[in-house]
Protein backbone atom coordinates (compact mmCIF):
# COMPACT_ATOMS: atom_id res chain seq x y z
CA UNK A 1 0.00 0.00 0.00
CA UNK A 2 1.43 3.35 -1.04
CA UNK A 3 1.44 5.77 1.87
CA UNK A 4 2.63 8.78 -0.13
CA UNK A 5 -0.84 9.37 -1.50
CA UNK A 6 -1.93 10.49 1.99
CA UNK A 7 0.70 13.20 2.32
CA UNK A 8 -1.16 15.82 0.21
CA UNK A 9 -4.32 15.06 2.18
CA UNK A 10 -2.47 15.67 5.45
CA UNK A 11 -0.88 18.87 4.18
CA UNK A 12 -3.95 20.45 2.62
CA UNK A 13 -6.45 19.52 5.30
CA UNK A 14 -4.55 19.85 8.56
CA UNK A 15 -6.92 22.60 9.75
CA UNK A 16 -9.67 19.99 9.96
CA UNK A 17 -7.40 17.61 11.87
CA UNK A 18 -6.65 20.30 14.44
CA UNK A 19 -10.30 21.20 14.88
CA UNK A 20 -11.39 17.56 15.15
CA UNK A 21 -8.70 16.87 17.76
CA UNK A 22 -9.73 19.89 19.83
CA UNK A 23 -13.40 19.05 19.49
CA UNK A 24 -12.85 15.47 20.61
CA UNK A 25 -10.83 16.65 23.63
CA UNK A 26 -13.79 18.85 24.56
CA UNK A 27 -16.30 16.07 23.95
CA UNK A 28 -14.23 13.65 26.04
CA UNK A 29 -14.13 16.14 28.91
CA UNK A 30 -17.88 16.70 28.73
CA UNK A 31 -18.71 12.98 28.70
CA UNK A 32 -16.08 11.36 30.87
CA UNK A 33 -15.06 13.90 33.50
CA UNK A 34 -16.69 13.71 36.89
CA UNK A 35 -16.17 17.30 38.01
CA UNK A 36 -18.68 19.86 36.74
CA UNK A 37 -16.05 22.59 36.29
CA UNK A 38 -14.00 20.22 34.12
CA UNK A 39 -17.12 19.57 32.06
CA UNK A 40 -17.55 23.32 31.59
CA UNK A 41 -13.90 23.60 30.52
CA UNK A 42 -14.60 20.82 28.02
CA UNK A 43 -17.58 22.78 26.69
CA UNK A 44 -15.33 25.82 26.22
CA UNK A 45 -12.73 23.77 24.32
CA UNK A 46 -15.53 22.36 22.14
CA UNK A 47 -16.76 25.87 21.32
CA UNK A 48 -13.22 27.00 20.53
CA UNK A 49 -12.85 24.08 18.11
CA UNK A 50 -15.99 25.16 16.25
CA UNK A 51 -14.66 28.74 16.07
CA UNK A 52 -11.36 27.45 14.63
CA UNK A 53 -13.27 25.38 12.06
CA UNK A 54 -15.37 28.31 10.89
CA UNK A 55 -12.48 30.77 10.70
CA UNK A 56 -10.33 28.27 8.80
CA UNK A 57 -12.95 27.62 6.10
CA UNK A 58 -13.05 31.39 5.51
CA UNK A 59 -9.39 31.45 4.49
CA UNK A 60 -8.29 31.93 0.86
CA UNK A 61 -4.77 31.71 -0.54
CA UNK A 62 -3.37 35.10 -1.50
CA UNK A 63 -6.27 37.04 0.01
CA UNK A 64 -6.22 39.66 2.75
CA UNK A 65 -8.48 40.56 5.67
CA UNK A 66 -12.07 41.50 4.73
CA UNK A 67 -11.57 45.25 5.10
CA UNK A 68 -11.59 47.04 1.76
CA UNK A 69 -8.37 48.94 1.18
CA UNK A 70 -8.73 52.52 -0.05
CA UNK A 71 -12.38 52.29 0.94
CA UNK A 72 -13.03 56.00 0.63
CA UNK A 73 -11.55 57.50 -2.53
CA UNK A 74 -8.30 55.59 -2.89
CA UNK A 75 -6.17 54.71 -5.88
CA UNK A 76 -8.20 51.75 -7.12
CA UNK A 77 -11.68 52.25 -5.79
CA UNK A 78 -13.53 50.79 -8.75
CA UNK A 79 -12.63 47.13 -8.86
CA UNK A 80 -13.29 45.05 -5.75
CA UNK A 81 -12.67 41.41 -6.56
CA UNK A 82 -13.94 38.69 -4.25
CA UNK A 83 -10.75 36.61 -4.61
CA UNK A 84 -8.69 39.40 -3.02
CA UNK A 85 -10.51 39.28 0.32
CA UNK A 86 -11.14 36.31 2.59
CA UNK A 87 -14.69 35.20 3.25
CA UNK A 88 -16.19 37.62 5.84
CA UNK A 89 -19.19 35.46 6.70
CA UNK A 90 -17.51 32.92 9.04
CA UNK A 91 -15.88 35.84 10.86
CA UNK A 92 -19.27 37.49 11.42
CA UNK A 93 -20.79 34.28 12.71
CA UNK A 94 -17.88 33.55 15.05
CA UNK A 95 -17.69 37.11 16.34
CA UNK A 96 -21.11 36.76 17.88
CA UNK A 97 -20.43 33.13 18.84
CA UNK A 98 -17.44 34.16 20.97
CA UNK A 99 -19.49 36.62 23.02
CA UNK A 100 -22.39 34.20 23.31
CA UNK A 101 -19.99 31.46 24.46
CA UNK A 102 -18.70 33.81 27.19
CA UNK A 103 -22.31 34.44 28.22
CA UNK A 104 -23.17 30.73 28.31
CA UNK A 105 -19.97 30.13 30.29
CA UNK A 106 -21.17 32.69 32.82
CA UNK A 107 -24.55 30.98 33.16
CA UNK A 108 -22.86 27.58 33.49
CA UNK A 109 -20.61 28.87 36.27
CA UNK A 110 -23.59 30.48 38.01
CA UNK A 111 -25.43 27.17 37.90
CA UNK A 112 -22.42 25.33 39.32
CA UNK A 113 -22.22 27.88 42.16
CA UNK A 114 -25.88 27.18 42.94
CA UNK A 115 -25.22 23.41 42.83
CA UNK A 116 -22.24 23.82 45.15
CA UNK A 117 -24.31 25.94 47.52
CA UNK A 118 -26.87 23.16 47.84
CA UNK A 119 -24.79 19.95 47.69
CA UNK A 120 -21.41 21.31 48.93
CA UNK A 121 -19.65 19.45 46.10
CA UNK A 122 -19.13 19.65 42.34
CA UNK A 123 -18.37 15.95 41.79
CA UNK A 124 -21.12 14.41 39.71
CA UNK A 125 -21.20 11.00 41.44
CA UNK A 126 -21.44 12.59 44.91
CA UNK A 127 -24.31 14.81 43.75
CA UNK A 128 -26.09 11.79 42.25
CA UNK A 129 -25.70 9.74 45.43
CA UNK A 130 -27.08 12.66 47.47
CA UNK A 131 -30.01 12.87 45.07
CA UNK A 132 -30.73 9.13 45.46
CA UNK A 133 -30.71 9.42 49.26
CA UNK A 134 -33.44 12.05 49.23
CA UNK B 1 -17.75 4.12 31.81
CA UNK B 2 -14.52 5.89 30.88
CA UNK B 3 -13.73 3.18 28.33
CA UNK B 4 -17.19 3.54 26.80
CA UNK B 5 -16.76 7.31 26.52
CA UNK B 6 -13.31 6.88 25.00
CA UNK B 7 -14.69 4.45 22.42
CA UNK B 8 -17.50 6.87 21.61
CA UNK B 9 -15.12 9.82 21.26
CA UNK B 10 -12.76 7.85 19.01
CA UNK B 11 -15.68 6.65 16.90
CA UNK B 12 -17.09 10.16 16.45
CA UNK B 13 -13.62 11.57 15.77
CA UNK B 14 -12.98 8.85 13.20
CA UNK B 15 -16.25 9.66 11.44
CA UNK B 16 -15.34 13.35 11.36
CA UNK B 17 -11.88 12.57 9.96
CA UNK B 18 -13.41 10.30 7.32
CA UNK B 19 -15.74 13.16 6.39
CA UNK B 20 -12.83 15.55 5.78
CA UNK B 21 -12.09 13.61 2.58
CA UNK B 22 -15.00 15.50 0.99
CA UNK B 23 -14.06 18.87 2.51
CA UNK B 24 -12.37 21.57 0.41
CA UNK B 25 -8.63 22.12 0.76
CA UNK B 26 -7.38 24.71 3.22
CA UNK B 27 -7.32 28.18 1.65
CA UNK B 28 -9.10 27.06 -1.52
CA UNK B 29 -10.66 30.20 -3.09
CA UNK B 30 -13.23 28.03 -4.89
CA UNK B 31 -14.51 26.31 -1.74
CA UNK B 32 -18.33 26.16 -1.51
CA UNK B 33 -18.40 28.53 1.47
CA UNK B 34 -16.66 31.25 -0.56
CA UNK B 35 -18.65 30.88 -3.77
CA UNK B 36 -22.25 31.76 -3.08
CA UNK B 37 -23.19 34.63 -0.81
CA UNK B 38 -19.81 35.98 0.31
CA UNK B 39 -18.65 37.37 -3.11
CA UNK B 40 -21.76 39.49 -3.18
CA UNK B 41 -20.98 40.90 0.27
CA UNK B 42 -17.37 41.63 -0.70
CA UNK B 43 -18.23 43.32 -3.98
CA UNK B 44 -21.37 45.26 -2.99
CA UNK B 45 -20.70 46.33 0.63
CA UNK B 46 -18.91 49.53 -0.31
CA UNK B 47 -21.54 50.83 -2.72
CA UNK B 48 -24.48 49.73 -0.58
CA UNK B 49 -23.35 50.77 2.91
CA UNK B 50 -20.11 52.80 2.45
CA UNK B 51 -18.49 50.74 5.22
CA UNK B 52 -15.02 49.39 4.31
CA UNK B 53 -15.04 46.73 7.05
CA UNK B 54 -17.18 44.01 5.45
CA UNK B 55 -17.48 42.10 8.72
CA UNK B 56 -19.10 45.09 10.43
CA UNK B 57 -21.46 45.70 7.51
CA UNK B 58 -22.57 42.07 7.34
CA UNK B 59 -22.89 41.85 11.12
CA UNK B 60 -24.99 44.95 11.72
CA UNK B 61 -26.74 45.48 8.39
CA UNK B 62 -27.13 42.40 6.16
CA UNK B 63 -27.51 40.09 9.15
CA UNK B 64 -28.76 42.74 11.56
CA UNK B 65 -31.78 40.74 12.67
CA UNK B 66 -29.52 37.85 13.71
CA UNK B 67 -27.20 40.17 15.63
CA UNK B 68 -30.13 41.79 17.45
CA UNK B 69 -31.06 38.45 18.92
CA UNK B 70 -27.42 37.63 19.69
CA UNK B 71 -27.45 40.79 21.80
CA UNK B 72 -30.69 39.61 23.36
CA UNK B 73 -29.00 36.27 24.17
CA UNK B 74 -26.18 38.11 25.95
CA UNK B 75 -28.72 40.17 27.88
CA UNK B 76 -30.67 37.02 28.79
CA UNK B 77 -27.48 35.37 30.06
CA UNK B 78 -26.86 38.37 32.31
CA UNK B 79 -30.41 38.21 33.65
CA UNK B 80 -30.05 34.45 34.19
CA UNK B 81 -26.86 34.94 36.21
CA UNK B 82 -28.60 37.62 38.27
CA UNK B 83 -31.66 35.47 38.96
CA UNK B 84 -29.58 32.38 39.79
CA UNK B 85 -27.11 34.00 42.13
CA UNK B 86 -28.33 37.32 43.54
CA UNK B 87 -29.09 37.14 47.25
CA UNK B 88 -30.75 39.86 49.24
CA UNK B 89 -29.90 38.45 52.67
CA UNK B 90 -26.53 39.62 54.01
CA UNK B 91 -23.62 37.26 54.57
CA UNK B 92 -23.72 35.46 57.93
CA UNK B 93 -21.65 37.49 60.41
CA UNK B 94 -19.79 39.79 58.03
CA UNK B 95 -16.58 41.00 59.65
CA UNK B 96 -16.06 44.74 59.51
CA UNK B 97 -12.41 45.17 58.60
CA UNK B 98 -11.01 48.61 57.86
CA UNK B 99 -7.62 49.91 56.76
CA UNK B 100 -6.40 53.20 58.14
CA UNK B 101 -5.42 54.94 54.88
CA UNK B 102 -2.62 57.13 56.31
CA UNK B 103 -0.76 54.41 58.23
CA UNK B 104 -1.95 51.14 56.63
CA UNK B 105 -2.98 49.70 60.00
CA UNK B 106 -5.78 47.08 59.76
CA UNK B 107 -8.54 47.30 62.38
CA UNK B 108 -11.56 45.10 62.93
CA UNK B 109 -14.72 46.48 64.49
CA UNK B 110 -16.44 44.02 66.78
CA UNK B 111 -19.80 45.75 66.63
CA UNK B 112 -21.49 47.84 64.02
CA UNK B 113 -20.42 51.49 64.28
CA UNK B 114 -23.08 54.13 64.80
CA UNK B 115 -21.74 56.02 61.82
CA UNK B 116 -19.81 54.54 58.87
CA UNK B 117 -16.30 56.07 58.97
CA UNK B 118 -15.21 58.25 56.08
CA UNK B 119 -13.60 56.12 53.32
CA UNK B 120 -10.74 58.58 52.96
CA UNK B 121 -9.72 57.92 56.59
CA UNK B 122 -10.83 54.33 57.18
CA UNK B 123 -11.34 52.31 54.00
CA UNK B 124 -13.53 49.21 54.32
CA UNK B 125 -11.71 46.10 53.03
CA UNK B 126 -12.69 42.45 52.51
CA UNK B 127 -12.65 40.25 55.60
CA UNK B 128 -10.43 37.68 53.84
CA UNK B 129 -8.30 40.66 52.96
CA UNK B 130 -5.41 40.48 50.54
CA UNK B 131 -2.36 42.63 51.29
CA UNK B 132 -2.58 46.20 50.08
CA UNK B 133 -0.39 46.40 46.95
CA UNK B 134 0.46 49.97 46.03
CA UNK B 135 2.11 49.14 42.68
CA UNK B 136 -0.69 46.97 41.28
CA UNK B 137 -3.40 49.36 42.43
CA UNK B 138 -1.79 52.46 41.00
CA UNK B 139 -0.64 50.91 37.72
CA UNK B 140 -4.18 49.63 37.12
CA UNK B 141 -5.67 52.97 38.14
CA UNK B 142 -3.48 54.74 35.57
CA UNK B 143 -4.14 52.11 32.90
CA UNK B 144 -7.92 51.78 33.16
CA UNK B 145 -8.84 55.16 31.55
CA UNK B 146 -6.68 54.32 28.54
CA UNK B 147 -8.21 50.84 28.27
CA UNK B 148 -11.66 52.43 28.32
CA UNK B 149 -10.62 55.00 25.71
CA UNK B 150 -9.36 52.15 23.54
CA UNK B 151 -12.68 50.34 24.03
CA UNK B 152 -14.58 53.41 22.83
CA UNK B 153 -12.21 53.67 19.85
CA UNK B 154 -12.81 50.02 18.96
CA UNK B 155 -16.59 50.59 19.02
CA UNK B 156 -16.52 53.85 17.07
CA UNK B 157 -13.83 52.86 14.56
CA UNK B 158 -15.34 49.45 13.79
CA UNK B 159 -16.32 50.70 10.33
CA UNK B 160 -12.73 51.11 9.19
CA UNK B 161 -10.64 48.71 11.28
CA UNK B 162 -11.19 45.44 13.12
CA UNK B 163 -13.66 46.22 15.85
CA UNK B 164 -17.28 46.89 16.65
CA UNK B 165 -19.76 46.70 19.46
CA UNK B 166 -19.00 43.20 20.71
CA UNK B 167 -15.22 43.67 20.87
CA UNK B 168 -15.34 47.19 22.30
CA UNK B 169 -18.00 46.19 24.82
CA UNK B 170 -15.85 43.34 26.07
CA UNK B 171 -12.84 45.67 26.42
CA UNK B 172 -14.94 48.18 28.40
CA UNK B 173 -16.32 45.41 30.59
CA UNK B 174 -12.81 44.03 31.16
CA UNK B 175 -11.64 47.46 32.36
CA UNK B 176 -14.27 47.44 35.11
CA UNK B 177 -13.37 43.84 35.99
CA UNK B 178 -9.70 44.89 36.17
CA UNK B 179 -10.69 47.57 38.65
CA UNK B 180 -12.51 44.97 40.74
CA UNK B 181 -9.49 42.64 40.63
CA UNK B 182 -6.78 45.20 41.36
CA UNK B 183 -8.70 47.22 43.98
CA UNK B 184 -11.70 45.33 45.27
CA UNK B 185 -15.28 44.61 44.30
CA UNK B 186 -16.51 47.38 46.61
CA UNK B 187 -14.60 50.04 44.64
CA UNK B 188 -15.89 48.69 41.34
CA UNK B 189 -19.44 48.68 42.73
CA UNK B 190 -19.05 52.32 43.76
CA UNK B 191 -17.93 53.19 40.22
CA UNK B 192 -20.63 51.15 38.50
CA UNK B 193 -23.60 50.31 40.68
CA UNK B 194 -25.80 47.28 40.25
CA UNK B 195 -28.78 49.25 38.94
CA UNK B 196 -26.47 50.91 36.39
CA UNK B 197 -25.28 47.57 35.01
CA UNK B 198 -28.81 46.18 34.82
CA UNK B 199 -30.18 49.30 33.18
CA UNK B 200 -27.32 49.64 30.68
CA UNK B 201 -27.67 46.01 29.68
CA UNK B 202 -31.37 46.50 28.93
CA UNK B 203 -30.88 49.92 27.32
CA UNK B 204 -28.31 48.45 24.93
CA UNK B 205 -30.80 45.92 23.57
CA UNK B 206 -33.46 48.63 23.55
CA UNK B 207 -31.26 50.93 21.41
CA UNK B 208 -30.76 48.14 18.90
CA UNK B 209 -34.43 47.25 18.67
CA UNK B 210 -35.35 50.95 18.83
CA UNK B 211 -33.25 51.77 15.75
CA UNK B 212 -35.05 48.94 13.97
CA UNK B 213 -38.43 50.22 15.09
CA UNK B 214 -37.50 53.74 13.97
CA UNK B 215 -36.91 52.33 10.48
CA UNK B 216 -40.41 50.82 10.64
CA UNK B 217 -41.79 54.22 11.66
CA UNK B 218 -40.07 55.79 8.66
CA UNK B 219 -41.96 53.43 6.39
CA UNK B 220 -39.22 50.92 5.58
CA UNK B 221 -38.47 47.37 6.69
CA UNK B 222 -37.27 46.58 10.20
CA UNK B 223 -33.56 47.54 10.53
CA UNK B 224 -33.43 49.05 7.01
CA UNK B 225 -31.21 51.97 8.01
CA UNK B 226 -31.38 53.69 4.62
CA UNK B 227 -34.77 55.08 5.59
CA UNK B 228 -33.13 57.05 8.43
CA UNK B 229 -31.46 59.39 5.93
CA UNK B 230 -34.04 62.21 6.18
CA UNK B 231 -33.74 62.20 10.00
CA UNK B 232 -29.96 62.66 9.90
CA UNK B 233 -29.83 64.82 6.74
CA UNK B 234 -27.62 62.38 4.81
CA UNK B 235 -28.12 60.26 1.71
CA UNK B 236 -29.49 56.70 2.15
CA UNK B 237 -26.09 55.02 1.64
CA UNK B 238 -24.44 57.10 4.36
CA UNK B 239 -27.49 56.58 6.57
CA UNK B 240 -26.75 52.84 6.52
CA UNK B 241 -23.25 53.51 7.81
CA UNK B 242 -24.60 55.74 10.60
CA UNK B 243 -27.36 53.24 11.42
CA UNK B 244 -24.70 50.55 11.85
CA UNK B 245 -22.87 52.86 14.25
CA UNK B 246 -25.94 53.42 16.46
CA UNK B 247 -26.64 49.71 16.54
CA UNK B 248 -23.03 48.98 17.49
CA UNK B 249 -23.33 51.49 20.33
CA UNK B 250 -26.28 49.51 21.67
CA UNK B 251 -24.37 46.24 21.33
CA UNK B 252 -21.34 47.70 23.12
CA UNK B 253 -23.44 49.00 25.99
CA UNK B 254 -25.27 45.70 26.44
CA UNK B 255 -22.12 43.56 26.23
CA UNK B 256 -20.14 45.77 28.64
CA UNK B 257 -22.89 45.84 31.26
CA UNK B 258 -23.58 42.12 30.95
CA UNK B 259 -19.91 41.18 31.38
CA UNK B 260 -19.71 43.30 34.54
CA UNK B 261 -23.03 41.94 35.81
CA UNK B 262 -21.95 38.32 35.32
CA UNK B 263 -18.56 38.95 36.93
CA UNK B 264 -19.98 40.73 39.98
CA UNK B 265 -22.50 37.99 40.69
CA UNK B 266 -20.00 35.17 40.15
CA UNK B 267 -17.20 36.76 42.17
CA UNK B 268 -19.31 37.56 45.24
CA UNK B 269 -21.69 34.58 45.04
CA UNK B 270 -24.54 37.02 44.61
CA UNK B 271 -23.91 39.22 47.67
CA UNK B 272 -22.23 41.98 45.63
CA UNK B 273 -20.24 43.16 48.64
CA UNK B 274 -16.84 41.49 48.40
CA UNK B 275 -15.14 38.66 46.60
CA UNK B 276 -12.11 37.43 44.67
Amino acid sequence: MDMTQYIPVLLTKYNYWVYITLMMIGLWAMIAKNNLIKKIIGMSIFQTAIILFYVSIGAKYGATIPILSHGHGGAHEAAVRAVDYINPLPHVLMLTAIVVSVATLGVALALSIRIHRRYRTLEEDEILSQLREQ
Amino acid sequence: MKLLSLALVILVGGLFIAATADFPHWGDPASPASRHVSPRYIEKTMEETSVPNIVTAVLADYRGYDTMFETAVVFTAGVACFLLLRRRDPRPEPKRVYRHVATGVIVEMKQEPAKEPSPSVFARIDDDWVPHDLIIMNVCRLLIPFIQLFGLYVIAHGHHSPGGGFQGGVILGASIILLALSWDLRTAMNRMAETATGLMSAVGVFIYAGVGALCLAMGANFLDYSSLGPLMFVDPIHARSLGIFFVELGVGLAVMATMVLIYKNLASEGHLDQGL
